[in-house]
């Protein structure tokens, strides 16, 4: 035990209940504004204290953001995204951890290499892609001349055309290819021991076998904390929904209603209303971090290593 | 780093690895490969195709100055969200790591920001920011006009990067408390035998301990600053008041889709990507000495 400290311990003390308030700030501020009347919200100087309009500001910006659908289609893209990531990325990593073959490395790189492609700067030929996401293929055959031999011989012309835009697949699909699930799923299926598969050989069972009884298994705790970390990324998604959904009153995600929250220009600065929204928009990955704050933060350190 | 691979089925790790290959083709590289040949090329009027222009269209954004400016915005929006998320989070942990009852506690909150989506963020910070809404409006009452980020480009930035820094707190707090976990207690109790004061041990023990995690997450926010700005920035200002918060993802976004300009917003893109790839090799250099000096 280090030597007691008095005056250093109401040092840290103090420090921490500064960072404390610095980082509730925002969130105390959101919880006070949406409880305000228009009233309370507008005047100056603005009010810390709590007040009793949450329902009705909640209830206004529920209609006014039409949350209800919304929210229910964020829950899908969230869960969806979250399961394929987990999935795929665990059938890869299995994959390239415990098969042989000559290309195992050059899948690896080719999946963890898309961590230096971010969606931002692929923008504008991702969103043509969701226009038509049989594209590359049919560049593919294209360029192997199979469009023309098909043609010539058969007289059909093949047109591949899989549009995207405005479906819970658009929302989805480009999101599950996950270079960071597969890498933590390669951390952890390296840790496995060698006895293991070979007891489960000597059991009889092949591959799959192995991956079902025993991985999937031994990874739960692997597997809550990449899907905490997925969750709460798809829930947070802004960019993505906003370009792929052009028919937002039925496809959009809560996260891009928070635009249609604020006070216009020129209107009338119900800031109570957006706050109660922002509160609704903001808890649900918040609730997931906190009741998982452990495993979802191993989840995150074995990035590093 | 190889392990023994136990199973040499022909096709079946294809089987396993297809679906993830099959969209890493499609909406990954594809893409990629589609920006860099619109960076490449300039579409011809009355859909004549596209036309090979070579450099042109990078030669087009370095001589226009509204483009440099763009990057020196970026630049300094990284620098100082990056610094000042790091310099907070990196306080908060060395304090948090005492074990000191109710350490706990704050642990768990100074990690909540990391749950909260940017657009969501950057609502609460506009109204905080906001003059007319009575937090900052009040400062105004007695200095009418010293704060207005709707009119004042400065204000503006200072209020994105202020909102950009706050969302990463959660996230380097759990890295850095991680690493200081990590470094031995015993090493500590030495230093106090030696007669170290507790700052003198926090500087002069632990910081130059978790230096690789330092710059880890130096990099790492480097990269985020530039790219992950776009909902923020986007919910807040809208590039404004007059292009004062305009970034390179936010220009991206602008000249692509409002100004259809695909070959000036391509020749961005892959300006942008060239940037993350180095910053990423910087990174990986890094990691790799850091396994030798082990």
């Amino acid at each position: 035990m280090i030597e007691r400290s008095p005056f250093f311990d109401f040092v840290s003390y103090a420090a921490m209940v500064i960072g404390l308030v610095l980082v509730l700030i925002p969130f105390w501020v959101v919880i006070v504004a949406g409880s305000q009347s228009l009233q309370e919200v507008a005047r100056v100087p603005f009010s810390m204290l709590p007040s009793s309009h949450l329902m009705e500001n909640i209830q206004a910006a529920w209609a006014r953001a039409d949350l209800g659908p919304k929210l229910i289609n964020s829950f899908i893209v969230a869960a969806g995204v979250t399961i394929g990531k987990i999935t795929l990325a665990a059938f890869s990593a299995f994959a390239i951890v415990f098969f042989n073959f000559r290309a195992r490395m050059i899948c690896f790189w080719a999946i963890f290499i898309t961590l230096m492609l971010p969606l931002e700067v692929r923008i504008v030929p991702t969103y043509s892609i969701a226009a038509n996401a049989l594209l590359p293929f049919q560049v593919l055959l294209d360029t192997l001349g199979i469009t023309w031999l098909v043609q010539s011989v058969s007289g059909v012309q093949i047109a591949l055309n899989w549009n995207l835009l405005n479906s819970y697949t658009g929302l989805i699909l480009p999101l599950i290819a996950t270079a960071t699930g597969t890498f933590l799923y390669r951390q952890f299926f390296m840790t496995i021991p060698d006895e293991l598969v070979e007891a489960s050989k000597m059991d009889g069972s092949g591959p799959m076998g192995f991956f079902w009884d025993v991985l999937i298994p031994l990874s739960r705790t692997n597997m809550l904390a990449l899907a905490t970390i997925m969750f709460v990324s798809s829930w947070n998604q802004y960019l993505w929904p906003l370009l792929v959904t052009t028919d937002r009153a039925n496809f959009g995600t809560v996260v891009m209603q928070l635009k249609a929250l604020i006070p216009a220009q020129n209107g009338t600065p119900d800031w109570n209303v957006t706050m109660a929204g922002a509160l609704i928009i903001m808890l649900p990955p918040l609730l997931v971090v906190a009741l998982m704050q452990r495993w979802f933060v191993r989840g995150l350190i074995s990035r590093d290593k | 780093m190889e392990r023994r691979a136990f199973y040499r089925n022909g096709w079946l790790p294809w089987l396993l690895l297809a679906p993830q290959l099959i969209l890493v083709l499609v909406f990954f590289y594809w893409p990629t490969s589609q920006a860099l040949y619109w960076a490449f090329t300039l579409e011809q009027a009355w859909g004549g195709g596209n036309t090979w222009v070579g450099f042109d269209n990078f030669l087009a954004i370095f001589a226009d100055n509204k483009y440099w400016a763009t990057v020196g915005r970026s630049a300094f929006y990284a620098i100082a969200a990056t610094g000042l998320s790091m310099a907070v989070a990196l306080i908060l942990a060395m304090f948090a790591d005492r074990a000191l009852s109710g350490t706990k506690l704050f642990q768990s909150v100074f990690v909540w920001p990391y749950a909260i989506a940017a657009p969501a963020a950057g609502v609460a910070f506009r109204f905080i920011f906001s003059p007319e809404a009575g937090l900052i409006g009040a400062v105004n009452q007695i200095w009418p006009g010293i704060w207005d980020p709707s009119t004042v480009g400065w204000h503006a930035l200072a209020m994105v990067i202020i909102c950009h820094a706050w969302l990463g707190i959660g996230y380097n707090f759990i890295f850095f408390l991680a690493a200081l976990q990590m470094v031995p207690r015993s090493l500590s109790e030495a230093g106090a035998m030696d007669g170290a004061r507790p700052f003198r041990r926090m500087l002069d023990l632990q910081l130059p301990l978790i230096a690789p995690t330092v710059f880890f997450l130096l990099i790492m926010n480097i990269i985020s600053s530039f790219t992950d700005s776009f909902g923020l920035i986007d919910v807040m200002t809208e590039g404004g008041p007059i292009g004062a918060t305009e970034v390179m993802v936010y220009k991206i976004y602008f000249d692509g889709f409002k100004g259809l300009d695909y070959s000036g917003a391509a020749a961005q893109s892959i300006v942008l990507m060239l940037l993350v790839i180095s910053l990423t090799f910087v990174q990986f250099k890094w990691v790799e000495r850091r396994v030798h000096y082990n």
